[in-house]
Order: structure tokens, then C-alpha cells, then sequence
């Protein structure tokens, strides 16, 4: 394997771990306030659909971003209501936001558009396009340092930034801020937060919501950046991958970098290399597509260490004497 | 000063609350004055808790009238409790486990958005808190690796830093060693002292009548007295709690002790997480004798208890009767253990001793169910089981004495008397009891002392597991103490008082020498309990 060769696939990597690593994030806010979140995925169809949609109708892929993100509010705000004021089951609630969103796009697509539960191509203005940061053209022809900058650094949709830069800010929010701090406390030890005269309802759906905003832009980032438009089903379990990777990271931002890269490294290796023989056996391509499955399965299996949740998570807050 | 001059500090007038059905406050009026430590006692249930969850705004009343330094104020929710100076440590710590010292006193009380300025400035501010009032704790130190004593303080601090004046206690001692509840009162004297208000809830009689001015009486949601806590007796308090006369004092006659009926040697457990929890744990307890385990909880006695009746294997010997019992093999289980004549009434009866959900007479009924008198073929003869039950509950004296009721709807002690008559009834050699009285009142712990008692004099032996050290030093015959797996040290309760037996519950054995506060905090952190929870 060549220099370049291994810079595409890191440049794929990045590619693929965005909407990971935005998705990780929204459940890393969620959980860490102890609202269990599974409904991830369908956070990202919604918002992939009706950005995708949006952005097909208008032309604008900044619409189309913003109808992203108040369709995944919305889908946010159900799983709120129905599990911190009505004290739901979180996981039902998710679990039934997965099979609404999973169905309401390909019926609400056929109807309006009529493509068989697609939106049409997005092109031009209607599609992130990638980002030439300054000098990467001139400094490509450095050694080593010119592809890392141009190929890997260089040349991605404005969201991608985004989703880089919430690493830090999520990291700061959680644990530089007063914020950060009741946030976390809530997901620990709700009675705590209550007692100290916070209330503990509004800082979950706070949480709730951001995990709105988070994944709203991982379901635009879908369909408007890495694809040109919305397919069915797109997402492909996305959602449930940023859960492996959430565990895998511990609950902490730094090491969700770490996790999802590591899920979209997996991703770029088994798209790249359809048929690869080891050893002279040729290995199915089916098998390295399922890269990224097979280690979720292990995470979950709890097979890499062992992972303690918040506390209080998964659990309506109920007032006890 | 006087208990009805000047203006109170709180006041509350005609204070009702309904749960459902249930009144658990009837129209409590209570005036508490600047200044002084006011005791709240009653029975469980009696409504206590419920009272001071009103007054920090965790319920709302149904009617009635608060009034904190004469003014009327409504305290919708806790941060209005706050607000008007009341600070509560709830009886289950409301803290964070993973978070510090600090960011535990600063949660919701956090000068700005940005938490570094916040914490240098609480730092502080506790630095003085803990000078001024002998309440050392180290800032920078996480919440789960202190011991309770700490975790206790750390409350106060987080109410002290709320710039409290009126604290509220709620059972603080249930979860510490004499010499740290003895350190707990010296701190609410002091905080006293500079003028606080403490308002102590307690089921403990001695607590009452050693710190407090003034005290309350709670029974069944009603206030049935006020009275200076000079001008009482524990007698006549808890006469007032119970509405009749109750022992205080244990009657019994000497031990007549017979032949060894339980031996164990060097036994030993590791739970799974790899943790040593019993560390080469001897003793031996003979016919017509209660042997008590003092201890903090989780040092041990639960597994030494779990280990005897057949729920948790283990290594070591332990001869019944002179026949060694199986504790790893097919044959360590609690049937087994039951036919060699062994009765075990578990610690926790909710999780353990009973199903909550099931009737009465099923509940009495487990362990019987093998038994050929039941049985009708292979069916299960129910009827039968049904009339010696009702037989078992009525010379138990469980009320009420329907066996269709479910467990979940008696009272504690009730139910603690369903356990005990369905381990009693089997007629054991030897009774495994592990706080046989915890949130039981004291009518029930009349009676169920009194049953214990009567057992070990049908010359049965008693092994009592208990973290209440009245409850060992009152019923055993001899009194072992356990620290960290390890039994410290065997006394006779003539021959010992709470000071020896409070420091060897700390693991310190040369009980002649004077220990500081610290010392035994310090000693009693590094026990397996402390540290693995």
C-alpha cells in the first residue's frame, strides 16, 4: 500500500466518522444526563430526509440544513415528552421513534417526489461542497506534509469541521462549565440536582434537545455532504454504531474522536477494498462491509473493558423521601 | 432560653398532607426557636419525614401555614427552601459518587456560567466553613471513596455554603459509629453555638434526650407533644410514640449455655468481583446462647450470614452439630441447610426475605412447600398451608391477621414478624438473624426481641447479625465484633460498654488508649466495605 493510498482511505475515514462522531456526541449529551437514547438513528434518517428534501425543493442547502435540525428537534422533543414528562421507557420510546422515522420518510418521499422513496440528485448549491482551506493547492507537492494537508486536512464539507470542533466545545461544556457540571450530575444522581433546587426536567430536556441539534446535523451532513441526495434507510444502523461507540468511549468527548474514527476507519477499509484475498483465500466483500457491525457487536458484548454508565441512566426521575 | 418567648424560627401551622388515602400529617403545628437543637421523634410512618420534606419543598401541602422568622413563606419547591435559609441532609445522601468534595458543595449553587472561578471561590469559602466548625474534608477527595461520616459532612457543608441557618437532620446517626456520632453532636453543638437552628429527626430515644432542647413527638401523622427535653424520660417518650407502655430494657435471665452447636473455622469469601469479603472468620456459638455481630455494615457480616444459611458458597469448615456443612458443593444450598436445622431471617426483608407481591400465606409459606404435609400428590395441598398459617400469624401476633393481604401492605414490623414466624415456626437448632429490627417500631421490637429471647431459652442458639449496638449489647450473651472481614475481638456485654466496642468497629483493638475522631475515620475508610461498594 502506497503513501497516497493510505492517505485516501484516512481522508475516507474522516468522511465516514463525521456523521458518526455528531451522532456520538447527541447521545453523549443525552446519556450523560441520563436519558438513554437508541432513537439516534432515527434522529439521523428524519433529519437526512428533510434536509435532502428541503434542499432538493429550494435549491439551498442551508434550508435544507435547518429542516434538518428542527425534524430531528422534533423527533427529540417526542422521545422528552414521552420520557422525562410522562417517565416513559426510553428505550420503547426509541425504539418506536426508529420504526417512525424508518417509515414516514420513504412514504412521505414517494409522495412527494415520486422516486421510489428518494429525493432527487442534489447538485450545486443544494450539496455541501468541499472546503479548500488556503494554500492547499500550492503546498501539495510537499513531500509527506503536502498530501496530509491537501488530501487529509483540506477539502471537506463545512460540516465536517463542525463536527471536529465539537469535540473540544463538548468537552468544555461538560466540564468547564456550570452547565457541564448539572449535567452531568443529573445523569449521576438526579436527587442530588433536585435537592440543590435545579430543576432536574429541564436540564434533561436541554440535554435532550442538543442531542437534537447534534444528530440533526449528522442526518444533513448524510445526505447533502457525503451523498447527493436521500436514499431509504440511509443511515444503515448509523445510529446504533454511535451507540457501540459511545460505550467504547466511555461516555467521555476526546475518546469518542478515538471510537468513531476507529468505526469510520473500518468503513473506509471494507469500501475500498470490495475483493481482498488474504493469504491467497479471498475474503467476501460482504465481510468487510460488516466491519463496522462486527465490532459494534463486540463493544456491546463488553468484550473492551468494562464501560460503567451514568448512574441515574435509563431512568425517569421520580421524587422520593 | 425559653421555649415560648421571642419569635420562632419556623413556624408551622395546621400542616396536613395526603397520600392517597393515607394522612401521614394531620394538622401539625410546631413552633421551633432560634437557636436551639429541636428533636423530631416517632415511629416509622409516623410522618416525620414527610414533615420535613414540606418544610424543604419536596411536597406541597395540602393545607397549613409555614412562617420562617414570623414571616409567612411558601416554599413551592426546594430552591424556595433554600432561599429562606433552610438547609436538609436527607437521611440517603443526595451527592454525586464520582464528583469531588467540591463540585458536590458548588452543584446549583455556582457563582457563574464558567466553573473555574466558581470552584477557587467555594474552595474557600470551605477552607473557613471547615476551621469554624470541625469539619475537615478534604476538597479535592471523590464522594465514593469517603466513608459516611465524611459523605455526612460534606452535606452539612453543602447546606453551610447555601448559607443555611435552619438545618435539618434526618436519621444521621443510622449509618455512623458511636465515636462518629459522637463527633457528628460536637459539630451540631458548635453549629448551634453560633446561632443556627437544627431540627434533629430521629427514632433513637438516647439521641433525643443527649442533644436536644426541645422535643416533638410524632404518632401516626399527628404531633402529640412538645415538651423541653430536660423535663422527660425516654420512658415517657416512648410512651408517647407508641401510645402505650413499652419495654425499653430487654428482659431476660442469664445464659444457660449447653453443647457447641455451630463451629466455624477460617472461613473465608471472595465475591466476584475478586474482593476478600470474609478473611479466616472463626467462631462458635452453643445451644441456649445469642451470639451478636456488631459491625458497620459491610464489613462482612452479610456474607458471614449469606454463607451459613446456604446463598453464597465459600471456603473454610463449618460444623453443625458436629456435621461438617457442604459450602461449595450440590449440597450448599438453603434446602439443605433448612433440613440440618438451620433458620435464617435475612437482613433486607424486601429483597430477601419476602415477595412483596405475594399474599401473606404464600410468603409464610416458602421453604414448606416439600413438606409431605402439603402436599397432595403432586399437587400442592394450598388449604392446608392456608389454616397453619393463619395458626402462625396469629401467635406472631401479625396484624392485621388477614393472610390474603399481600405483603407489600403490612407495615414493616408486621412484615418483619410474617419473616420471623415463618423461620421461627421451623423449630431450628440454630436461628440466623440479621437486623431483625431495622424499620421496625417499637411495639414490633418489643415483641420480636421478646421471641428471640424466648428461643435461645428453648435452649436453641441464636447468632443476631446488627448494625444497632443497643440491640447487640441489650439481647446477646457474648458479643463478637467484625471490621474488614476479620472478627476484632470477643466481649460479654457486662464486661464492655459502646466506646470499646464503637472502636474495635473501626479495627482498633488497643481500646485502652484514647483515639481522635480522625483517627478512627481514618481507620475505618480502609475496611473492604468502605472501599468496594
Amino acid at each position: 500500500m502506497d503513501f497516497l493510498t493510505l492517505i485516501q482511505i484516512l481522508d475516507s475515514t474522516v468522511r465516514l466518522a463525521t456523521p458518526l462522531l455528531l451522532a456520538c456526541l447527541a447521545g453523549l449529551f443525552s446519556e450523560r444526563a441520563g436519558v438513554f437514547d437508541i432513537g439516534l438513528e432515527a434522529k439521523m434518517l428524519a433529519a437526512a430526509f428533510f434536509s435532502a428534501a428541503v434542499a432538493a425543493i429550494t435549491g439551498d442547502v442551508w434550508l435544507g440544513l435547518l429542516a434538518g435540525i428542527v425534524s430531528s428537534l422534533i423527533f427529540a422533543l417526542i422521545h422528552g415528552i414521552a420520557s422525562i414528562t410522562f417517565r416513559g421507557d426510553q428505550l420503547i420510546s426509541g425504539v418506536a421513534l426508529n420504526f417512525l422515522a424508518s417509515g414516514m420518510t420513504v412514504l412521505i418521499a414517494r409522495d412527494w417526489f415520486n422516486e421510489g422513496g428518494r429525493t432527487p440528485a442534489l447538485d450545486g448549491a443544494a450539496r455541501f461542497q468541499n472546503i479548500t482551506l488556503p494554500f492547499a493547492d500550492s503546498v501539495a507537492g510537499v513531500p509527506v506534509l503536502g498530501p496530509i494537508y491537501s488530501e487529509l486536512i483540506s477539502g471537506h464539507t463545512i460540516l465536517v469541521y463542525v463536527a471536529l470542533l465539537m469535540v473540544p466545545l463538548t468537552w468544555y461544556i461538560l466540564y468547564r462549565t456550570r452547565f457541564g457540571l448539572r449535567l452531568r450530575a443529573v445523569g449521576e444522581n438526579p436527587g442530588a440536582v433536585d435537592t440543590a433546587g435545579i430543576s432536574v426536567v429541564r436540564l434533561r430536556y436541554a440535554a435532550v434537545l442538543i442531542a437534537g441539534v447534534l444528530c440533526g446535523l449528522a442526518g444533513a451532513y448524510l445526505a447533502t455532504g457525503l451523498a447527493a441526495g436521500f436514499t431509504q434507510n440511509m443511515t444503515a444502523g448509523r445510529g446504533y454504531i454511535a451507540l457501540a461507540a459511545l460505550i467504547f468511549a466511555k461516555w467521555r468527548p476526546w475518546y469518542a474522536l478515538g471510537a468513531t474514527m476507529l468505526f469510520g476507519l473500518l468503513d473506509a477499509i471494507g469500501n475500498r477494498y470490495q475483493s481482498l484475498e488474504l493469504l491467497g483465500v479471498p475474503i467476501p466483500t460482504q465481510f468487510m462491509q460488516a466491519l463496522p457491525y462486527i465490532l459494534t457487536v463486540v463493544i456491546l458484548a463488553g468484550f473492551v473493558g468494562k464501560a460503567v454508565p451514568p448512574r441515574a441512566g435509563g431512568e425517569a426521575y421520580v421524587k422520593e423521601r | 432560653m425559653s421555649a415560648d418567648a421571642g419569635t420562632p424560627a419556623i413556624e408551622l401551622k395546621g400542616i396536613s398532607k395526603a397520600f392517597g388515602p393515607v394522612q401521614a400529617n394531620k394538622d401539625i403545628s410546631i413552633r421551633v426557636m432560634p437557636g436551639t437543637i429541636h428533636g423530631i421523634i416517632g415511629e416509622n410512618g409516623a410522618g416525620k419525614s414527610t414533615l420535613m420534606s414540606i418544610l424543604y419543598g419536596f411536597y406541597k401541602a395540602d393545607a397549613g401555614e409555614i412562617l420562617i422568622g414570623g414571616r409567612p413563606t411558601p416554599i413551592p419547591d426546594s430552591q424556595a427552601a433554600i432561599a429562606a435559609g433552610i438547609g436538609m441532609v436527607f437521611q440517603h445522601f443526595k451527592l454525586v459518587e464520582n464528583f469531588s468534595v467540591l463540585e458536590n458543595v458548588v452543584l446549583g449553587a455556582e457563582s457563574g456560567a464558567r466553573l473555574t472561578p466558581s470552584l477557587s471561590k467555594a474552595r474557600k469559602l470551605l477552607t473557613d466553613l471547615a476551621k469554624e466548625y470541625e469539619l475537615n474534608v478534604d476538597p479535592d477527595a471523590l464522594i465514593q471513596d469517603l466513608g459516611v461520616g465524611m459523605q455526612q459532612r460534606v452535606e452539612i457543608l453543602k447546606a453551610l455554603y447555601r448559607q443555611a441557618d435552619i438545618l435539618i437532620l434526618d436519621e444521621p446517626t443510622g449509618v455512623l459509629t458511636p465515636a462518629e456520632a459522637d463527633h457528628l453532636f460536637r459539630i451540631l453543638e458548635g453549629l448551634k453555638a453560633q446561632g443556627k437552628t437544627i431540627i434533629l429527626i430521629t427514632h433513637k430515644l438516647r439521641e433525643i434526650m443527649e442533644i436536644t432542647d426541645t422535643v416533638s413527638v410524632m404518632r401516626r401523622g399527628e404531633m402529640t407533644a412538645t415538651v423541653k427535653t430536660a423535663e422527660t424520660s425516654p420512658e415517657e417518650l416512648a410512651e408517647l410514640m407508641v401510645g402505650r407502655k413499652v419495654l425499653l430494657r430487654v428482659d431476660k435471665t442469664p445464659a444457660q449455655p449447653g453443647k457447641t452447636v455451630l463451629e466455624v473455622e477460617n472461613l473465608r469469601v471472595t465475591d466476584d468481583k475478586g474482593v476478600e469479603r470474609l478473611k479466616s472468620v472463626s467462631l462458635s456459638v452453643r445451644a441456649g446462647e445469642i451470639l451478636g455481630i456488631a459491625g458497620v455494615a459491610g464489613n462482612g457480616q452479610s456474607e458471614l450470614l449469606e454463607v451459613l444459611g446456604g446463598v453464597r458458597p465459600a471456603t473454610g469448615t463449618v460444623r453443625m452439630n458436629g456435621t461438617p456443612l457442604d459450602l461449595e458443593g450440590a449440597r450448599s444450598d438453603a434446602r439443605t441447610r433448612r433440613e440440618q436445622g438451620i433458620a435464617h431471617v435475612p437482613e433486607d426483608r424486601h429483597r430477601e426475605g419476602l415477595i412483596l407481591d405475594f399474599h401473606a400465606w404464600e410468603n409464610v409459606g416458602f421453604g414448606y412447600h416439600h413438606d409431605p404435609k402439603y402436599n397432595r400428590g403432586w399437587l400442592m395441598d394450598n388449604d392446608a398451608l392456608r389454616r397453619d398459617t393463619e395458626a402462625k400469624i396469629a401467635r406472631f401476633d401479625v396484624r392485621p391477621a388477614n393472610c390474603w393481604l399481600t405483603a407489600k401492605n403490612f407495615s414493616g414490623g408486621n412484615q418483619q414478624k410474617i419473616v420471623i414466624a415463618r423461620e421461627l415456626e421451623r423449630n431450628p437448632d440454630l436461628l440466623l438473624v440479621g437486623q431483625p429490627t431495622r424499620g421496625v417500631d417499637i411495639g414490633a421490637i418489643e415483641f420480636i426481641h421478646q421471641q428471640i429471647v424466648a428461643l435461645r431459652d428453648a435452649g436453641k442458639a441464636v447468632l443476631l447479625v446488627s448494625v444497632e449496638l443497643d440491640e447487640i449489647m441489650s439481647l446477646s450473651d457474648r458479643i463478637a465484633v467484625m471490621f474488614d472481614g476479620k472478627i476484632m475481638g470477643e466481649r460479654l456485654p457486662s464486661e464492655t460498654n459502646e466506646r470499646e466496642l464503637g472502636l474495635l468497629m473501626a479495627g482498633i483493638t488497643d481500646t485502652d488508649r484514647a483515639h481522635s475522631a480522625e483517627e478512627v475515620e481514618a481507620n475505618l475508610a480502609k475496611s473492604v466495605g468502605r472501599r468496594v461498594q
